[in-house]
């Protein structure tokens, strides 16, 4: 059980906006505070949801916050965010989602149609995703604090069968999928804000995963030891994550890992990273050799999967770590992200 | 102080004719093209982009002549690997290289 | 990506390090300074240094402008900024270098004003759209980037726009060369030479490096193609015993430089007589500072500036690893008290210092790779 007398590991003085940027920083909070405090002695890894039993029944819960800004961009708005992306923190446990609740929390002087526009769209998403909005709670908060609207969102789910993801399930020689093109959401919210006054004709990736989650493990059952959305902090974070949790390493291929043009020309005019960028449509899977091939075919055959490519594979060395190689052999470390990914000009 | 990267030159402005907008892979930007006063650009010409800022037109022939000497570099090399092989020389002769427009 | 990709070919690229391996004498230990924190930077994201034989030896030098400002201008700028109509504008280099009380984002994250920045035109725009506030830009770049700046203070000029200052931490490569080889522990056989700079200046101010000092310099690109052409070329030089500048950037460098930014930078500053560089300490006319005609523009002519000093731990070895003597993990705080998440010194901030580039890419790397050639 957990124990509330726990010691903290935290040391940090306040808390700054990199502990929000769901890289190292995060993951020391998470760890060194809510951790011991909240989650009892051996919390073992911390997924993307938690699967519970109750009364012999399993099923899988999760939470989740939208804080975003702009509130609308191309390809979406915050309201589909917090329901695709509650779907699919369910859809990479392994499970499928079945009800949401809904926090809003809301700007006093907020104009009545911007908050219909995002619970339509909210409402939109749901049908879309067949999942229910089963209830909610608002709050509304002085002028200044909220950036408008924060979303929050608890969503439940069944577990499918034939699946059991965990970290340790991960093993040399298995293989690392990835849905489709990476970078699409975090670009378009870069360039939607304006600062940069660069134009490009891209939309957020924002939709439900699950039916390729379906689909891969109605396939391959257990031949997949482990999924992941890659949101904040990109590919390259989720897959730090899995590697300290399984002590393998990583390694990924430069050449495979599918995007858009105007992704790349982003990256290169701000000196981004793609592999930092946030997805809001896309799941990393790990699956076993033995059924990549199958697990890849069936991604592809189904709508929405068909840039699915196989992008890496789990190796022993190095260690934890995530290593990028490419075809003349060259090859780089790529960590998880610290804060936000910033432009640079050198 | 050293990221820039080359885009193509779309459209000059229509008012200020100081500015362009610069396409990259599909990203546009106004770029300011007075670094390039003495010999401007036109829609069409290939930039170098620094800051928003343009700081020099590309050539292609340049570019060109460059790609030949790098595909060249194999080739002559596996030239040498055959001379070698009949046990003509051991070394690439002294001038080796000179000449060659680099 | 067109003049991109072409210079990224696996299989030129593969050549290039063939040819450097061919020419590579294995009696001799070659040590080759990037001068340039972009070469260093594109040297580990392509993973270039797998490529080279053990006896190439890349050694990264001090051209990084984040990398070698004091932390007191850091400490100045915000301290200028901290008034509340102010808005701090920079680039996004520049938002996570520590002050002695925290970075330009901690500041952000306390209230201050401070907008992330593309280009000097959009800090100028965002005082025209904010005529109640000022907007001052912290610049910071060597020759590549003060050009801009420069005509950016000529338009903010020309157009009588007062809510708009420059806090300029430009500074020029040539002392800082010079100041390299100056070093009694530095022993070099040749430079990979910074390309965009080069756009500027041209490739005559490097002349004296060959002739002087004898030693080879390769103006470079910055394309794996490029840095390993530039490589080749000067070990050719160096096997027939020359030192001479080369252009191997030419699709972009034009020998003479470009006359009109060379003017814009004439018309808006002039060399500081001196001024401190961290790691390196104060060196001559190595910095640039804006004109008294432009005097409404410059944050330091129109403001109080505080002057901070502030000293670098000593344990910090920064200077020593800007120069080329040190490597990164040579320092002792390396990897301990300081990582890209708590840098103590700014070669560990910024994207292109050695420090950060090596922790960042490198040091995990498992001490073989096997790297296939065959493609």
């Amino acid at each position: 059980m957990a124990t509330p007398a726990a010691k903290i590991r935290f040391r940090e003085p306040q808390i700054e906006m990199a502990h929000g940027a769901g890289g190292k920083a995060s993951r020391r909070l998470v760890e060194g505070l809510f951790a011991p405090l909240l989650f009892g002695a051996s919390p073992g890894p911390l997924g993307d949801a938690a699967h519970i039993q109750i009364n012999g029944t399993r099923i899988a819960m999760t939470t989740d916050s939208f804080v975003v800004k702009p509130l609308r961009f191309p390809g979406g708005s915050i309201g589909e965010l917090a329901i695709n992306g509650t779907v699919n923190d369910l859809a990479v446990s392994g499970a499928r989602a079945e009800a949401i609740v809904v926090t809003f929390v809301l700007e006093a002087g907020l104009p009545t149609e911007i908050l219909e526009a995002e619970v339509r769209a909210m409402g939109e998403a749901a049908e879309k995703a067949g999942v229910r909005i089963a209830g909610g709670d608002t709050k509304v908060v002085e002028h200044g604090a909220a950036d408008k609207m924060y979303i929050s969102t608890t969503g439940i789910g069944r577990l499918l069968t034939g699946v059991e993801i965990s970290p340790q399930s991960v093993q040399r020689g298995d293989k690392v999928l990835l849905s489709g093109p990476i970078g699409d959401h975090g670009i378009t919210i870069l360039l939607a804000r304006g600062d940069l006054d660069l134009e490009a004709e891209l939309r957020s990736d924002t939709r439900s995963v699950f039916p390729l989650v379906d689909k891969l493990v109605q396939g391959v059952g257990a031949g997949v030891r482990w999924m992941r959305d890659p949101t904040r902090g990109g590919v390259a974070t989720s897959l730090n994550e899995l590697a300290r949790d399984c002590g393998h390493g990583i390694v990924l291929f430069e050449e495979k890992i599918p995007m858009r043009d105007s992704v790349r020309g982003a990256c290169e005019l701000l000196g981004l990273d793609p592999l930092h960028i946030a997805n809001e449509g896309q799941f990393l899977a790990i699956v076993s050799a033995e059924h990549a091939e199958r697990a890849l075919a069936a991604l592809r055959a189904t709508p929405g999967g068909e840039e699915a490519a196989m992008i890496g594979e789990v190796r022993e060395q190095p260690a934890s770590c995530v290593l990028v190689t490419t075809l003349y052999g060259g090859s780089r470390i790529v960590d998880m992200l610290v804060g936000d990914p910033l432009p640079r000009i050198c | 102080m050293c990221l820039a990267i080359p885009g193509k030159i779309v459209e000059l402005d229509a008012e200020n004719a100081n500015l362009a907008l610069v396409d990259v892979v599909g990203v546009r930007r106004k770029v300011d093209l007075g670094l390039l006063q003495d010999n401007p650009p036109v829609p069409g010409d290939w930039v170098l982009i620094h800051v928003g800022f343009a700081m020099s037109k590309i050539s292609e022939a340049d570019a060109a002549d460059q790609m030949r000497t790098l595909t060249m570099l194999g080739e002559t090399a596996a030239a040498m690997e055959e001379v070698r092989g009949y046990g003509l020389g051991e070394d690439p002769p002294e001038d080796y290289g000179k000449g060659w427009k680099q | 990506m067109k003049y991109v990709d072409e210079f990224r070919s696996p299989e030129l690229i593969s050549r290039a390090g063939e040819e450097i391996r061919r020419l590579a004498d294995p009696k001799r230990h070659y040590r080759i300074m990037e001068v340039c924190g972009g070469h260093t930077h594109a040297i580990y994201r392509f993973g270039l240094k797998d490529l080279l034989p053990e006896n190439v030896e890349l050694i990264h030098g001090p051209g990084c402008p984040v990398c070698v400002l004091p932390m007191g201008r850091i400490d100045d700028g915000l301290a200028l900024a901290a008034e509340p109509n102010f808005i701090f504008a920079a680039f996004g280099d520049m938002m996570r270098v520590p002050g002695t009380h925290g970075s330009p984002l901690e500041y952000k994250a306390r209230g201050m004003d401070v907008r992330i920045v593309y280009s000097p035109a959009d800090a100028l725009k965002l005082a025209r759209n904010n005529p109640e506030k000022h907007v001052m830009f912290f610049a910071i770049g060597f020759e590549t980037t003060a050009p801009s700046t420069a005509l950016t203070l000529v338009r903010a000029k020309a157009e009588g726009l007062r809510n708009f200052s420059v806090f300029c931490n430009h500074v020029t490569i040539i002392p800082a060369i010079r100041a390299i080889l100056d070093s009694p522990d530095m022993r070099l056989d040749g430079f990979v030479g910074p390309g965009h700079v080069s756009t500027v200046i041209g490739c005559r101010p490097y002349d004296w490096i060959a002739k002087d000092e004898g030693k080879p310099v390769v103006v470079s690109g910055f394309e794996p193609l490029d840095i390993l052409q530039s490589i080749v070329m000067l070990l050719r030089q160096l096997r027939n015993g020359e030192a001479k500048v080369e252009n191997q950037y030419k699709r972009v460098v034009p020998w003479e430089g470009n006359s009109a930014a060379l003017r814009a930078m004439a018309e808006v500053f002039e060399l500081r007589p001196y001024f401190e560089w961290r790691g390196l300490g104060f060196i001559s006319q190595s910095a640039l500072k804006v004109r008294a005609s432009y005097a409404e523009w410059d944050s330091e002519q129109r403001f109080t500036v505080p002057g901070v000093r502030v000293t670098d731990p000593k344990a910090a070895q920064c200077g020593e690893v800007l120069k080329g003597v040190l490597k990164p993990a040579q320092c002792k705080l390396f990897g301990r008290e300081c990582t890209p998440e708590q840098p103590v010194g700014a070669l560990m901030v910024s994207s292109e210092g050695s420090c950060a580039a090596y922790f960042n890419y490198e040091h995990r790397k498992p001490v073989t790779i096997a790297s296939s050639m065959a493609l």
